[in-house]
């Protein structure tokens, strides 16, 4: 049942429909267009107590199309590719651009800005595998789990393998393409005692199935995260130190990257606006982008818009050293882009990194966030304040779980409060780190 | 109902025509998805045709037009589930995806045929295409005085942008249990955004709403005014907010969106799939004491023109007005085919999905607690310290667990009674049973939310709506930073 995708014949049939729109675009009189078009293909196997619970197959397309009529810009999409589909996309970007306003910052990257050459950065690791394969290590990776003394209950496993390739062109003419595959393997388990249930889960993440973590480990470690929830306490109202475990800590990095993103900044919706140059962090800490690291989850050789990735210094021994910008964004704030139109690609902490252990004897007498919930970041102040469970430490030692309260502060003050990193890096999203401790912070509970 | 039929006709000429296909076209496709030891499927067309404006600086700088469209394809047996869809509406895509969708299921019975019934539902909503209610230049107008009317509203207001979309979305289901409904969507909605500085200090605002029905609706409501001006208000008020409380105390929620409360610490909990699964806080409880007295909380598709209103969900089924709890006690769930029949329920009109490519789950429409029999300054009263919530950014909950949050953008003090100074936004957490066991007054002034809600499951969005009274909750803890 696996489906037939031949991502080089993808490659081609896309760039040759972005031809057509961009052709097409300039014949209806464009003075600039650009086109993204992408076909992403994939199975998705879910089990739950020991059963197949949902067998999905994907297969998605979708083509937009951005044109610039002087400095009037119109965009349309779609998910059907046939050539009277294309040139409907294409009519319709054009005739919605005669109502847009004159923009001066308007238009594509500038050409020289281009990536030149496309290296393969060993992102595509496609997986043929069958739909009895994918369930067998749903089902392996759910049974270890449900095998640990204690979990009662489960809400299963579930095993996605998907590919896609995208093509990126524009009326420079340039034109990029890049061929990505992902997969995944996650479980949910859950346990019950007196006070209710709890659950919890592990999640492993790959670009290249030979780096898919064991599925009875993942099993194992979702039911260690489970069990440890049970008998959670309410923490006392007060003000303590805070150790944010790495996937926490990756959003942290996130909050970061929002108010350093160039759309937040000419919006004036960040708390980081005007603040290029001064002191964030403290001194040991470096963010850095590696946007053409082997391999990795965000790895692109050009961006959103053309333009060549670089590798770029967010924060430099703990200073704003750079902004996060597209073309658009860097021409509203008077700047040059810094190629991240489409985002940050592969995050990575330069800073010394102390065990975990270590991080709980500085931390002493505080709270250890495994858990957050809800959107309480307000971008335009920095305010955090965001539901949370964890566990309760005092002298440097795990005490017991903690569950039903929150952490508030503001995200200026707790980058200035970051005490130390952790060496437990996760590695499995973009953004690469290890857990942050973080002095005082407002615990409300009981 | 004449609407029925004409939705049936226009889904079908929209849908099925196109790519040379009619209804007796899909007895064969579904046919491809019965095969043996499949007890159900169904096949669900959908095209949407969606358009966004935004301004900014006074200007429009982003004008986009979507248009997707495909079939999903769904074949169950027992709790499996096999599924697949197209992009293409043809012959030789159902054949494909349905025996894909078959695929779970190697061997069986081979069901016979159901004849097919016509579903007839009454209208929830016009079967109008919400984008042509305007023409381009009156979208361009109505964004340009939400504009004018925020910048001239005061002068520490910096940056305004506002955005208007609107969707328009045709659905037709046929299922194997005989099932042949179609159903026209529209859904707009307006927002308004500012930033407000003063003294240093740097706050947003922002007020939006909407609902199914025609643009031209948006425009004759006056909405870009309203929202203008109730964005603005709400940046002043932030800017003069003070740290907020941290601990437990008594939280007051103003009518309206605040009922986002409900969807959170009840809503989830109470829909089909996790009670079946076990995997809620709520499950087994049915017929049990799960809110205080009082308390009457219901999920009702049948709001007319509101953005969580449904005349068939997305199984077929017609939209219907569920109670969930009543006077406290747990009376249903709400469900989809699946989850009914496994638990031997009847559907409640609950299925949604977000598109023809995303599986159906029971999910909510609009819900909704009615009012009840006090007068809302008096419950401000009430309170000698506490937390008076008027509005909301958004909410999280863990089903099993049934802790859940919300985070409030607008909130005040009440101190001796009276509501005093603005306090900056905290998020507020608890556990559902227990904090529904902790509401001791209801006001008489129920109200739904303007058409702002996305809910948020499995990675699927669909639009949703809330409504309630403004109500006290003993205690609550409040997120701020002074403890």
């Amino acid at each position: 049942m696996a489906q037939a995708f031949d991502a080089n014949a993808q490659q081609s049939v896309l760039a040759a429909r972005a031809q057509e729109a961009l052709a097409l675009a300039k014949h209806l009189g464009a003075d600039a267009a650009e086109v993204g078009a992408s076909v992403d293909q994939g199975v998705g196997v879910s089990v739950r107590l020991g059963e197949v619970e949902t067998v999905e197959l994907s297969r998605d397309q979708g083509i937009a199309v951005t044109v610039y009529v002087g400095q009037h810009k119109g965009s349309a999409s779609s998910t059907d590719a046939g050539s009277d589909s294309i040139r409907a996309t294409v009519e319709k970007a054009m005739a919605i651009a005669r109502y847009t306003g004159e923009d001066p910052a308007a238009g594509l990257a500038d050409a020289e800005l281009m990536a030149r050459d496309v290296p393969d950065l060993d992102v595509h690791h496609p997986w043929a595998l069958s739909t009895e394969e994918a369930t067998e290590l749903a089902l392996s990776c759910e049974r270890a789990g449900r095998e640990v003394s204690g979990i009662t209950h489960s809400d299963g496993a579930s095993l996605s393998t998907g590919e896609g390739v995208r093509v990126y062109a524009n009326s420079h003419g340039f034109w990029g393409t890049q061929k990505g595959s992902r997969h995944s393997l996650s479980c949910m388990l859950i346990a019950e005692d007196d006070n209710g249930m709890q659950r919890d889960y592990d999640y492993t993440s790959v670009r290249n199935p030979s780096e898919l973590r064991d599925p009875a480990d993942v099993g194992r470690e979702a039911a260690r995260r489970t069990l440890r929830r049970l008998g959670a306490k309410r923490p006392a109202t007060g003000t303590f130190p805070v150790l944010f475990d790495p996937s926490m800590a990756s959003g942290l990095v996130g909050h970061l990257m929002g108010a350093l993103a160039g759309g937040a900044l000419y919006r004036q919706a960040s708390f980081l606006c005007d603040r290029l140059g001064t002191p964030l962090f403290p001194e040991w800490f470096s963010l850095e982008e590696r946007p053409m690291e082997m391999g990795a989850m965000a790895s692109s050789p050009f961006d959103g818009e053309g333009v060549k990735t670089r590798d770029n210094r967010f924060i430099e021994q703990g200073k704003l050293a750079s902004y996060m910008l597209s073309s658009y964004s860097a021409r509203r704030l008077g700047m040059q882009t810094t190629g991240n139109a489409g985002g940050a690609r592969n995050l990575r902490l330069r800073a010394p990194l102390s065990s975990f252990e270590t991080l709980l004897q500085e931390m002493g007498r505080g709270i250890w966030v495994t858990e957050l919930m809800g959107q309480g970041v307000n971008s335009v102040t920095g305010d955090y304040s965001r539901g949370a469970a964890g566990f309760w430490v005092e002298n440097g030692e795990v005490q017991y779980p903690i569950e039903e309260f929150t952490i508030a502060g503001n995200l200026e003050q707790m980058f200035a409060d970051l005490r130390a990193v952790g060496n437990d890096t996760d590695t499995r999203g973009s953004i690469h780190t290890g857990s942050w401790l973080i002095d005082n912070m407002t615990v409300a509970g009981s | 109902m004449t609407q029925h039929t004409s939705n049936l006709d226009q889904a079908v000429a929209t849908l099925l025509t196109p790519g040379g296909l009619d209804l007796n076209g899909l007895e064969t496709g579904l046919s491809h998805a019965m095969s043996a030891g499949i007890d159900y499927a169904d096949l669900y067309f959908q095209r949407s045709w969606q358009e966004g404006w935004v301004l900014e600086d006074g200007q429009v700088k982003e004008a986009s037009y979507n248009i997707d469209g495909g079939v999903g394809v769904r074949a169950l047996a027992g709790e499996k589930t096999g599924f697949a869809y197209s992009n293409q509406i043809t012959a030789d895509a159902l054949m494909d995806t349905g025996k894909t969708a078959a695929s779970i299921v190697r061997s069986g019975k081979k069901l016979p045929g159901q004849a097919v019934t016509p579903v007839s539902a009454a209208a929830c909503y016009a079967s109008v295409d919400p984008i042509a209610g305007l023409s381009a230049d009156e979208k361009v107008a109505m964004l340009k005085q939400a504009d004018r009317v925020a910048r001239a509203s005061d002068p520490s207001v910096s940056q305004v942008s506002a955005s208007l979309s609107g969707t328009y979305e045709v659905v037709l289901v046929r299922a194997s249990d005989g099932t042949l409904a179609a159903d026209i969507r529209p859904l707009v909605r307006f927002n308004v955004s500012v930033i407000a500085v003063k003294n240093g200090r740097r706050e947003r605002g922002s007020a939006g709403g909407g609902g199914r029905y025609s643009m031209a609706k948006l425009r004759d409501a006056g909405v870009a005014e309203r929202y203008a001006k109730e964005a603005v208000r709400q940046a002043l008020v932030n800017l003069e907010a003070v740290d907020a409380p941290a601990g437990q105390m008594p939280v007051v929620l103003a009518s309206g969106w605040p009922g986002i409360l409900l969807h959170e610490a009840v809503g989830h909990g109470l829909e089909g799939d996790f009670n079946r699964k076990g995997s809620s806080a709520f499950a087994g409880k049915m017929g049990q004491r799960v809110a205080a007295k009082g308390i009457t909380v219901v999920d009702d598709a049948t709001i007319a023109d509101s953005r969580g209103a449904l005349s068939i969900d997305d199984e077929g089924t017609p939209g219907q007005n569920t109670p969930l709890i009543e006077d406290g006690i747990l009376t249903g769930y709400m469900q989809d085919k699946l989850n009914a029949r496994l638990m031997g329920m009847a559907p409640t009109g609950n299925a949604r999905r977000e598109s023809f490519a995303h599986l159906p789950m029971p999910r909510m429409t609009n819900t909704v607690m009615l009012a009840g029999q006090d007068n809302p300054d008096d419950i401000i009263k009430s309170v000698k310290r506490g937390i008076y919530a008027v509005s909301f950014g958004g909410g999280q909950v863990d089903i099993t667990s049934g802790k859940f949050v919300f985070s409030a953008s607008e909130a005040y003090l009440i101190e001796d009674g009276r509501i005093t100074a603005p306090v900056k936004g905290a998020t507020l957490i608890g556990n559902g049973p227990d904090v529904m066991g902790r509401v001791s007054m209801v006001g008489h002034d129920m109200a739904l939310d303007p058409g702002i809600g996305v809910c948020g499951k499995e990675g699927q969005g669909v639009p949703v709506g809330v409504g309630q009274p403004t109500l006290k909750i003993d205690e609550l803890t409040v997120g701020g930073t002074q403890s």
